[in-house]
This record gives C-alpha cells, structure tokens and sequence, in this order.
C-alpha cells in the first residue's frame, strides 16, 4: 500500500492504495467522483477525461499514485453554488449531448481547450476535442456548444478554471 | 483492465532510480509518462514486479540551448516539447510531428523519452529524430555514454538502453532556418500512422543545399531515405526535381503488412507522402 494525499474539486483527500490503483478507478471507488466515467479499455474514448495540475489527462490512463500532491478537477466539481460552469450551459443551449455518456470528458477537455485558446476557429477545436469519441450526436452540437461558450461564456471564468484546476 | 500488483518506486535523483534497476534487474520496468506502458500493464501483456516512476525527477525535463545544440530531458511532454520556442526554432520537423501524436490528453502526459524508449515502429518521435541526427544521452551505474539515433533504434521496441540504463536527454544539433514538414497519413482522426514521412530541408537560394528525410512504419525501425536525400542535394527547388528524388523512398524499406495495408500499399505511400513532405519543407 502507497499512501497519497492530494485535492479532488478542492477538498483535500488521503488514502493508502495500492499502487497498481487506476485514478479513475481512485476517484469513483474511494472518493465517489462517479461523475467521471469510463468508457473504453484502450484510452482511446476521453470519457474519463480529468484535469491533474490544470492540465486535461485520461484518469484511466494515469496511476493514481502519479497524482499524488497534485490537484485533480472533475466534472463534478464545475458547478458553484448551484450555477453551471458557463461550457455545461453552452452544451445544455446548443444540445451538445444525447446520452450524455461522452458528456463529462467533452466538457473537460472544451474547458482545457478554451483555457488554452479562447477564441478557437471551428477546426481547432475539431481538432481539441481529438481524444474525445462520441457515438451519439455525430459531434456537430459539440462543436457549436464549445463555440458557443467561446462566445457567450465569460472567458474569465472558463480561464481561471483552466488555471487554477 | 487494471494491471497485476507491483511495487512502486518514485526516486528523486537518477542515481536513486539506477540504484533501484540495478537491484531488481528485469523484474523492475521505467515508468515515463505512462501513456504506452499503462496500456500495456492494464492488457497484462507485461507484468513487472516493481515500477520505477520517474516523474518526480526534475532535472530530466525541460529544453535547454547548448550553443550548436538543443537538449531535451527525457521526461519532457509532449505538449511542451509542442509548444517550447527552441524546438520550433531549431528543430522544426519535431515541433511539427508532436503537434500529430495522439491527441492533447496523451500529449500531456506522454513524454519525448518516453515515446522514444518505447520505439514502436509507427511512432512518431523517431523519424523526426533520425532526420535531425538527434543523440541519445543514456545512463547506467557505470556512467553516461551518448548513442548516434542511427545506433539507437535497434529493432521493433528494441533500442540501445541496456535493461539497467536510463535515457536521460536527447541532444538535437540545431538545424536553424532549415524548413520542415511531417506529413502523416491516417484513415481516422487520432490514429497512429500507416505510413509518415519526416523531412527537413536546407535551401541555398533556389537550390536545395541539403535534406533529411526519416520515414515512419516502413520497417521494424524508423529509416533515413538516404537515397532521396542524395537525390535530393544540389537540386532545384522545383516539383519535377521533388518528384524524380522521392522516387527513391522505398529503397532499403521493408515495410509491414496489417489491416491499415499491406506492404505494396504503404511503398506507393511512402513515394507520395515524401513527395509532399519535402515540398511542403521547401515552401513548394
Ligand atoms: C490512445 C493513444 C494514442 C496514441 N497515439 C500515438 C500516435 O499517434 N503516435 C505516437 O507516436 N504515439 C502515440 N501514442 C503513444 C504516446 O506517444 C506515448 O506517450 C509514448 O509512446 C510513450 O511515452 P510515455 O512517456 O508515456 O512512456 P511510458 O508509457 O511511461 O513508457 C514507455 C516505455 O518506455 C520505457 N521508458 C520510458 N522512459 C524511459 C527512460 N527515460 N529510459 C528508459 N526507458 C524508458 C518504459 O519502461 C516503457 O517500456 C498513443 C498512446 C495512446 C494511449
Ligand atoms: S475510459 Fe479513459 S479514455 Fe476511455
Ligand atoms: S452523447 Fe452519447 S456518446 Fe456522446
């Protein structure tokens, strides 16, 4: 057993796991962050996609105890107060979702994208949202729902959420 | 889906993490990034008693300039390898090839070392660095040797670190002002590549001084298409001078056949792709 401390959603967490441990596995089976999802075997999906030290990973393709001392950021901890992360409203307006399987890698990784470029063209984020596979919506509301917060979102929240993750 | 029990190790120092190889010889396996080796261990392809993690050593990541080189710590991600001003500047083909490798996720995590440690034959590290004439600075408990990338790659995920060394840096001669072009060829988005092509090219006015030119998953290794850069040199930047060199591409190949295509397949790749790679470097 390895022992780690570090923050998930602000909240700082500490366990003995063992090393072999997923940090997709860690997060939904000991902190219950189930709002992560696993959807493929192979890292190819995005489905898990978290942020680790602000920066967008795929958790079921990092040891848990490689995060230890960092900071994780999940779906679940984008919503403040009851209000929406202004990319979950861009999904919620443009219909950006049909099962919603894909839904919380999507957004994570749009969060990590608008962190990073704020005013992408419809082609870079095409390409952003490379890692992240949906079988539902054919990606165009996808794409317009990260256009759409670009535009609509205040770009400061979206940034400092990038930063600070 | 998740691996077999190991013990786990995260060293702060290189000497540390040789210690611990040394210790343990082949039941201990390198963790870089983890982007490849996760993979592999959750497949239960590959089952090490101990993993040695070297993220926490900071001295092997980051860029630095060395005069006539650039040198890149082994653990640096791609996405800084990506985004990094010395490597856009003097090692061009890299900075073009990394932006093609997996998606941001992976790039985030995976590391230059890592990828290249790895030698998968359709990765895209190693074409960039055999055309650069990278060195790959490789550390064991006897001391540090540095290894020409033409010696470095040795078979199908085969290179020259022995099983107790440590690659440790890239050392990239700058090839400043040379223009650079990865051509990669894929059926899907996000997909490694059937066949890719790395070149990189020295103009003197109109005429093509010098080129490089490394090709992806032509072989159990990357190659040099050596027979087009000789073709290549004092010629005209024009398209007819282009077209007669990459003719030569398949020369010394031999390339794989799977369900992406069958060895004839990726020959006729090959050709078209370094056509359009080093037309691309020359501004054509
Ligand atoms: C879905 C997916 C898609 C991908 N697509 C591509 C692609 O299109 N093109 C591409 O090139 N790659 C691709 N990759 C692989 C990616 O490039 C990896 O980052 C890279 O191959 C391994 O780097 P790493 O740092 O993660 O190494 P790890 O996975 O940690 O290690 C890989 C191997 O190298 C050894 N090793 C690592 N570092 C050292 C060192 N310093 N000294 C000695 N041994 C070492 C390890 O023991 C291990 O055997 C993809 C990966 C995934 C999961
Ligand atoms: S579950 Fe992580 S990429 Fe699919
Ligand atoms: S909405 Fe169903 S997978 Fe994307």
């Amino acid at each position: 057993m390895t022992r780690i401390s570090l923050t998930v959603d602000g909240e700082k967490v500490s366990d003995d796991i063992e090393a072999r441990m997923l940090l997709v596995q860690y997060l939904r089976e000991k902190v219950g962050k189930t709002g992560t999802v696993i959807g493929c075997d192979t890292s190819n999906c995005g489905a898990c996609t978290v942020h680790l030290n602000g920066q967008s990973v795929k958790s079921c393709n990092v040891l848990a105890v490689q995060a230890d001392g960092g900071e994780v950021a999940t779906i679940e901890g984008l919503a403040t107060n009851g209000e929406l992360h202004p990319v979950q409203t861009a999904f919620r307006e443009c219909h950006g979702l049909q099962c919603g399987f894909c839904t919380p890698g999507m957004i994570m990784q749009s969060i990590d994208l608008l962190a990073n470029n704020p005013h992408p063209t419809e082609e870079e984020v095409r390409v952003g949202l490379e890692g992240n596979l949906c079988r539902c919506t054919g990606y165009h509301n996808i794409v317009r729902a990260v256009m759409y917060a670009a535009e609509h979102g205040s770009s400061d929240s979206v940034q400092s959420e990038g930063a600070s993750a | 889906m998740i691996p077999v029990q190991f013990d786990y190790l995260a060293p702060t120092s290189v000497e540390e993490a040789l210690a611990a190889l040394v210790e343990h010889g082949d039941e201990a396996k390198i963790l870089a990034g983890g982007q490849s080796l996760l993979p592999v261990l959750r497949l239960r392809l590959n089952a090490p008693e101990l993993v040695i993690d070297l993220g926490k050593i900071d001295s092997l990541r980051g860029v630095r300039d060395e005069g006539d080189a650039i040198v890149i710590g082994a653990m640096t991600p791609h996405a800084q390898v990506q985004t990094d001003p010395l490597v856009a500047e003097h090692a061009a083909v890299l900075h073009e090839a990394v932006q093609h490798l997996a998606d941001v996720q992976i790039r985030h995590r995976g590391t230059l070392g890592g990828a290249l440690a790895h030698a998968d034959p359709a990765g895209d590290m190693g074409a960039p660095a055999l055309a650069l004439d990278a060195q790959f600075v490789i550390a064991g408990s006897s001391g540090t040797r540095t290894v020409d990338a033409q010696d470095f790659f040795v078979d199908l995920f085969e290179t020259a670190i022995g099983e107790d060394e440590i690659l440790t840096e890239i050392r990239i001669p700058k090839h400043t002002g040379w223009g650079a072009h990865y051509e990669k060829f894929v059926r899907v988005a996000h997909q490694w590549p059937i066949v890719a092509v790395a070149a990189t090219v020295r103009l003197d006015g109109d005429t093509i001084a010098e080129a490089r030119i490394g090709l992806t998953n032509m072989g159990s290794t990357p190659l040099r298409a050596r027979a087009v850069e000789d073709a290549l040199a004092g010629q005209p930047a024009t398209e007819d001078a282009v077209r007669a060199a990459a003719a030569h591409a398949t020369e010394g190949t031999n390339p794989p056949s799977d369900l992406n295509g069958d060895a004839d397949y990726r020959s006729h790749l090959a050709g078209v792709l370094t056509r359009r790679a080093v037309l691309a470097a020359i501004g054509r």
